[in-house]
């Protein structure tokens, strides 16, 4: 500082700046109102849908698809279409800053690497979190209000219901992050969103089509069958332990965000 | 400070100092490293070798960097999506500075009329005022502009400059590129000549130009022949333009004309005159492989 000039001391930024800072980034972009949007819509509206389908079919049902039947996942459904679109939105956030450049403008106003990927990423879970419990416990009640003219509806207080639709938002919250690790890693939006997709939609699909017990375990272990596992009040065949396989996935997130967070440090902006 | 991207060094062992309150220009052509060079003080971009440091600290280890170095790096390099308000909000929370100054800074570039539109719909030189808000967000101290004039109207370039100089005066570090000399000439007070990532000269403006134009004497005379062997006769050379006058090197003016005087020849005209800065800039750039060495500029080329 030079010595002609004279102003108040500069009282150095901290987490919380970053935060607030974020928080005005997030909230002053279109994109990130119509992926909230569509995570309401598509994760409300499909479970609506298929509860819908499913109790105007429950008479036509055998008594073995009856008795897979459970509360909490059949009323969650729309969960796997709405964790595509906060994917969109974990990956956006990352992303648009290398797409238009803002990156260069944001890492010298903040040039603490660390301070800025995770504050981005905890305003990122905050929003994602509360649009995703909000999701989940509206598609549950609504499902519940459906399924209860077969009387086949449970509350939110029998065993595993509320663990099972409070997980799923939590879930849908490691898919923005999982999301934004492979934006942040890939720094490009399209290729991060097919990166993001093939990861939560493919590799289920590919799993599904291993031979054997060990292609069974394999498939346990994919990582969004690992993390909707927790999306059922009891544990479905062929899945892991609901808490089990959200650790797994938890850990999943870790690991990816671990390595997109090196390399965020190491690499030129 | 060194920065190699694979096999190709864009700057090599650059090494200088930049001195508060004066407008220090970095001059070179396009791809010179000038940016590159920016973006290393920025820590946006790490040197292969060597260390960069603003006001003697590594510009990530700054507690609240904008209030330390304002920088236009980029007149694009802003979420297009969101109002030049909301950008500069941003920025300035992530600094803890207030609100307030946000008002300020869209005044003080004159953009207070278009604060709330999105900024996408600017143009070049309204880009580049937003850049500039965001770089005197924090009243730093540094200031940095990457090719601020690049596409701006006479008024733009105008305004710019004076901004510079007077950011300057208030004993503010001024740091700002270029590739045209013309405007470095009437901008900065010290000169930063890059080429091909090495300094090739480090002097003040106005030793610069001394130093690379070159000075000649017009002449014209009805009697040219009987003039011409009496000036080659004084060891200075004599070239004659299209139009039949002489350039001669060596002499100036006065002497020209008392040759002239003492052996009673009229002259027509009788200029000092000085080659344009341009010229003198791409001689020094153009061949930068000449001064591979580390060469500083000397007496001449």
């Amino acid at each position: 500082m030079t010595q002609t000039l004279s102003r108040q001391p500069a009282k150095p930024a901290n987490l919380g700046n970053v935060l607030s800072s974020e928080w005005t980034k997030i909230r002053t972009v279109k994109s990130t109102y119509w992926t909230v949007i569509a995570t309401l819509v598509v994760t409300i509206g499909l479970s609506f849908l298929i509860a819908l389908a499913f109790t105007s079919n429950f008479d036509q049902l055998t008594a073995e698809d009856k008795a897979q039947f459970d509360p909490a996942s059949y009323g969650l459904i729309g969960v796997t279409f709405g964790q595509l679109i906060l994917a969109v939105l974990g990956v956006m956030v990352i992303t648009a800053e290398y797409s238009t450049g803002m990156i260069r403008t944001a890492l010298t106003a903040v040039p603490n690497r660390a301070r800025y990927f995770w504050g981005k990423a905890l305003v990122l879970a905050a929003v994602a979190f509360v649009v995703a419990e909000v999701a989940c416990f509206v598609s549950f009640f609504l499902a519940q209000m459906l399924f209860s003219a077969k009387d086949i509806s449970a509350s939110i207080g029998d065993p595993g219901m509320l663990r099972a639709v409070f997980g799923s938002g939590l879930y849908l919250t490691l898919t923005a992050l999982l999301s934004y690790a492979i934006g942040a890693l890939l720094r490009h939006t399209a290729g991060a969103i097919s990166a993001a997709l093939g990861i939560l939609f493919v590799l289920p699909i590919i799993g599904s089509f291993l031979p054997g017990e060990w292609g069974d375990t394999v498939a346990k272990f994919l990582p969004s069958n690992a993390g909707g596992a927790i999306g059922s009040s009891r544990p479905a065949d062929g899945s892991l332990e609901p808490w089990t396989g959200f650790a797994v996935y938890a850990l999943y997130t870790a690991i990816l965000l671990a390595v997109a967070f090196v390399s965020f440090q190491k690499r030129d902006a | 400070m060194t920065k190699r991207y694979g096999g190709k060094t864009a700057v090599d062992q650059l090494d200088f100092i930049v001195r508060p309150g004066i407008v220090t220009g970095f001059l070179g052509p396009n791809g010179a490293g000038k940016s590159t060079t920016m973006r290393m003080i920025l820590g946006l971009d790490r040197p292969t070798a060597g260390d960069v440091t603003v006001n003697g600290m590594d510009y990530s280890k700054l507690g609240a960097p904008l209030r330390e170095v304002g920088a236009l790096l980029d007149a694009k390099a802003v979420h297009g999506g969101r109002s030049a308000y909301n950008h500069l909000r941003c920025l300035a929370q992530s600094n803890g500075i207030a609100n307030r100054r946000v008002d300020e800074v869209l005044n003080l570039v004159g953009l207070d009329q278009v604060a709330k539109k999105a900024s996408k719909g600017f143009s070049l030189g309204m880009g580049q005022r937003l850049g500039i808000a965001g770089a005197l967000l924090g009243d730093p101290g540094v200031l940095m502009f990457d090719e601020p004039v690049n596409g701006l109207d006479p008024e733009g370039i105008l305004w710019i400059r004076h901004l510079m100089k007077s950011l300057a005066a208030e004993g503010r570090t001024v740091f700002v590129s270029s590739h045209l000399m013309s405007e470095m000439a009437v901008t900065a007070d010290h000169l930063l000549v890059i080429g091909r990532g090495r300094i090739l000269a480090d002097l003040s403006t106005s030793e610069f130009i001394n130093a690379n134009s070159e000075h000649y004497v017009r002449v014209r005379t009805p009697q040219a022949a009987e003039l011409g062997p009496l000036l080659t006769a004084r060891g200075w050379q004599v070239k004659v333009e299209e139009d039949g006058a002489f350039r001669v090197s060596g002499a100036d003016s006065a002497q020209v004309g008392d040759v002239a005087g003492e052996a009673g020849l009229r002259l027509h005209e009788l200029a000092p005159v000085q080659a344009s800065l341009e010229e003198a800039f791409m001689q020094l750039t153009g061949d930068s492989v000449e001064y591979h060495a580390g060469a500083r500029m000397g007496g001449g080329l």
